[in-house]
């Protein structure tokens, strides 16, 4: 990221130092101490991988460079000094925190990359696409800026289109005490529409009990890439509580990766529940589907069966930092009938590039996202798949980029795109045959 | 001369175990201190069964994924810390000397193999030495205070070894390897080679955080 010219605005050092200092706890002085330089971490980042092993991108490298000389010089910066880093914390990191494994003291860096950006962003320091989310969830409650009335809109539109496939669809509103609260990525609602007539078809082939809130159904949350602490937990209390005010049972997340890690990781000590635990449950998409299949609630026709070579993208959020690995490949094998995985794989599985807010970063950041997204390419290409699931928003972009620039010849889909086209649909829940006038 | 010897094997001895002991129970007392009130993440997530697995999997050769990525350092980087922690504690000549001090004594391992992991321990520290220099990933991480240290970590190595063959002037010889041990010793709680501790506390707690909540393994 380079300075803005008309960035003339002086540092605030009072404010980077109450923030290294509120940092400052047992964990970040003992990895920053600790690290013995030995650069076992540099192999695990696809960014030094990808760009023919610059050491500036190895991961120690990375976070001594900002958080490190941060503490060094003890908030005495210039302003050339944090673009660089902004440069480095959003242009060559993701914090999908695979180097912490591969570190020998497990050195959790992406905590020291996020960090870095919650200073910058003090400091009036983000990349231009993550600022201009961060204005939409302030004033709506959402990245997007849609309204609560659009946004009901929407479904209301979605759940009759889908009446024509699936009898009975709909998409219950704030329905009170049900057992999950469905939130989305608001480029659902805006973009892809589908998607949310997808999850509606799928939830009611399986007789599930859900609503969809008008408020707090966005589960995403870039203030928490952008490095806006008290808004990211605005974002998720938002969603928290529109939870607890329905008496849902669950809050049932997308196919997106990021939101998983918010609103299950992170999110509780974003918006400060001192327990580190959300206040209901939540469960990922991947998970309820894979349950679905799994205990015949939704039934696959093996006929219809994805005939072609598959493999899937790990999203970091869902995989390494959600945990769910073995449903997500299980339930594509359910779908498909040629698996193929990836390699590395599981929670070992490489970024695809785009996580960590680089997609919404915009296109400022497009050609170095497609640099860094080679390890990615190569690995897809090797497996010989002609198709790629993915249940992330941001792998799904990045992954359809990479397909375009390195000509990988795949198709990119989701998990409800492929069981709506494989799923058994009972006869209770299909349409009535249009009766066709006769004609003598 | 001699009371030099004396001094350094007498107070000097007894400062650099209470130095060494005293500052490591600190630095452990104070972030204990300090994660209780900023690091309840630590806390909330504990789970013995994932943190000690964290440890011992980056404990036994191999048994990390980042180690066998780079097999050959990792071995080297395993043979070097038994060296490192082997010879000291069970070398006879020490034995020795905690016996006349204590009473007491840990089993001692015969010359020859003090010897040889001696020698290993010297032929590891360069290979790190030159590792350091010719990789350009360690090379642009790596600062002066690193081959410093490591510098400090090999001389009582060197000076023990010569002493102990009596290859060159011996009691200089020991001074040296005293007084570098005792450097050592004192600088262990205070740098990054307080790993030797911290290292259990900071693999555990990824640990927590991947496998505990996640089910990751972080190894």
């Amino acid at each position: 990221m380079h300075r803005k010219e008309n960035d003339t605005r002086p540092v605030d050092v009072k404010k980077i130092r109450d923030l290294l200092d509120a940092n400052n706890g047992a964990r970040i002085r003992t990895w920053l101490s600790l690290c013995s330089r030995c650069g076992l971490c540099a192999e695990s980042c696809f960014f030094y991988l990808a760009h023919d092993r610059n050491p500036k991108l190895s991961p120690a490298y990375k976070f001594k460079a900002t958080l490190g000389e941060l503490y060094r010089r003890k908030g005495h910066v210039d302003r050339d000094f944090l673009y660089r880093c902004a440069d480095i914390v959003w242009g060559e990191c993701t914090t999908c925190k695979r180097c912490s494994m591969y570190c020998p003291f497990g050195i959790d860096v992406a905590t020291l990359i996020a960090t870095t950006r919650t200073i910058l962003y003090s400091q009036g320091i983000t990349p231009e696409g993550l600022a201009r989310a961060v204005v939409n969830y302030r004033e709506t409650g959402n990245q997007m800026g849609m309204s609560s009335e659009d946004f009901v809109d929407t479904c209301e539109w979605m759940a009759e289109e889908s009446q024509d496939e699936i009898k009975g669809v709909t998409i219950p509103i704030d329905k009170v005490g049900a057992k999950y609260m469905y939130t989305v990525n608001p480029r659902e609602p805006m973009f892809y529409p589908q998607d949310l007539a997808m999850a509606a078809k799928i939830l009611t082939v399986a007789e599930e009990d859900w609503t969809m809130p008008s408020t707090g159904w966005d589960c995403t949350n870039l203030p928490m890439f952008a490095g806006d602490r008290a808004l990211a937990g605005q974002v998720v209390r938002n969603m928290y509580e529109k939870a607890v005010a329905l008496g849902v049972q669950a809050i049932l997340i997308t196919e997106c990766g990021h939101a998983y890690r918010s609103a299950l990781f992170e999110g509780p000590y974003l918006a400060g529940y001192p327990d580190g635990k959300p206040p209901v449950p939540i469960v990922h998409s991947v998970q309820l589907f894979y349950e679905y299949v799994r205990d015949g609630r939704i039934r696959i026709d093996p006929a219809k069966k994805l005939k072609e070579p598959v493999t899937y993208q790990d999203p970091c959020n869902v995989s390494r930092n959600g945990g769910l690995w073995e449903e997500g490949r299980k339930l594509v094998q359910f779908l498909a009938d040629d698996f193929r995985d990836m390699n590395p794989n599981r929670e070992h599985n490489h970024c695809c590039g785009g996580g960590g807010g680089y997609i919404p970063m915009g296109p400022e950041y497009k050609a170095r996202r497609l640099a860094s997204g080679r390890v990615k390419a190569e690995q897809i290409r090797a497996t010989g798949a002609k198709i790629v699931v993915t249940p992330c928003h941001n792998c799904f972009d990045q992954v359809s980029d990479l397909n375009k620039e390195y000509q990988l010849g795949v198709k990119v889909m989701s998990l409800k795109e492929i069981l709506c086209e494989v799923m058994v649909v009972p006869e209770k829940f299909q349409p009535e045959p249009v009766e066709e006038e006769e004609t003598d | 001369m001699q009371a030099w010897y004396a001094f350094l094997t007498g107070p000097a001895l007894w400062a650099t175990f209470i130095i060494f002991f005293g500052g490591l129970g600190l630095r452990l007392a104070f972030l204990y201190g300090l994660s209780r009130e900023r690091d309840r993440v630590f806390y909330n997530h504990v789970d013995w069964k994932w943190g000690l697995k964290s440890i011992l999997y980056w404990l036994i050769p191999w048994g990390s994924a980042s180690m066998r990525l780079q097999p050959v350092f990792s071995f080297v980087f395993l043979l070097f810390h038994v060296g490192l922690l082997g010879v000291p504690l069970f070398l006879s000549a020490h034995n020795l000397l905690w016996d006349r001090a204590f009473g007491v004594s840990l089993w001692s391992m015969s010359d020859a193999w003090a010897d040889g992991l001696t020698i290993t321990v010297l032929a590891c520290g360069v290979f790190l030495f030159v590792r350091r220099l010719v990789r350009p990933e360690v090379r642009i991480l790596t600062t002066a205070w690193d081959y410093t240290l490591l510098g400090l970590t090999l001389t009582p190595f060197v000076t023990g070894f010569l002493a102990y063959h009596q290859w060159g002037p011996y009691e200089w010889l020991m001074m040296l390897h005293v007084l570098s041990a005792e450097i050592l010793l004192i600088l262990i709680p205070f740098t990054k080679l307080g790993h030797m501790v911290l290292f259990f506390f900071t693999r555990a707690f990824i640990g927590f955080e991947m496998g505990g909540r996640r089910g990751a393994r972080a190894w």
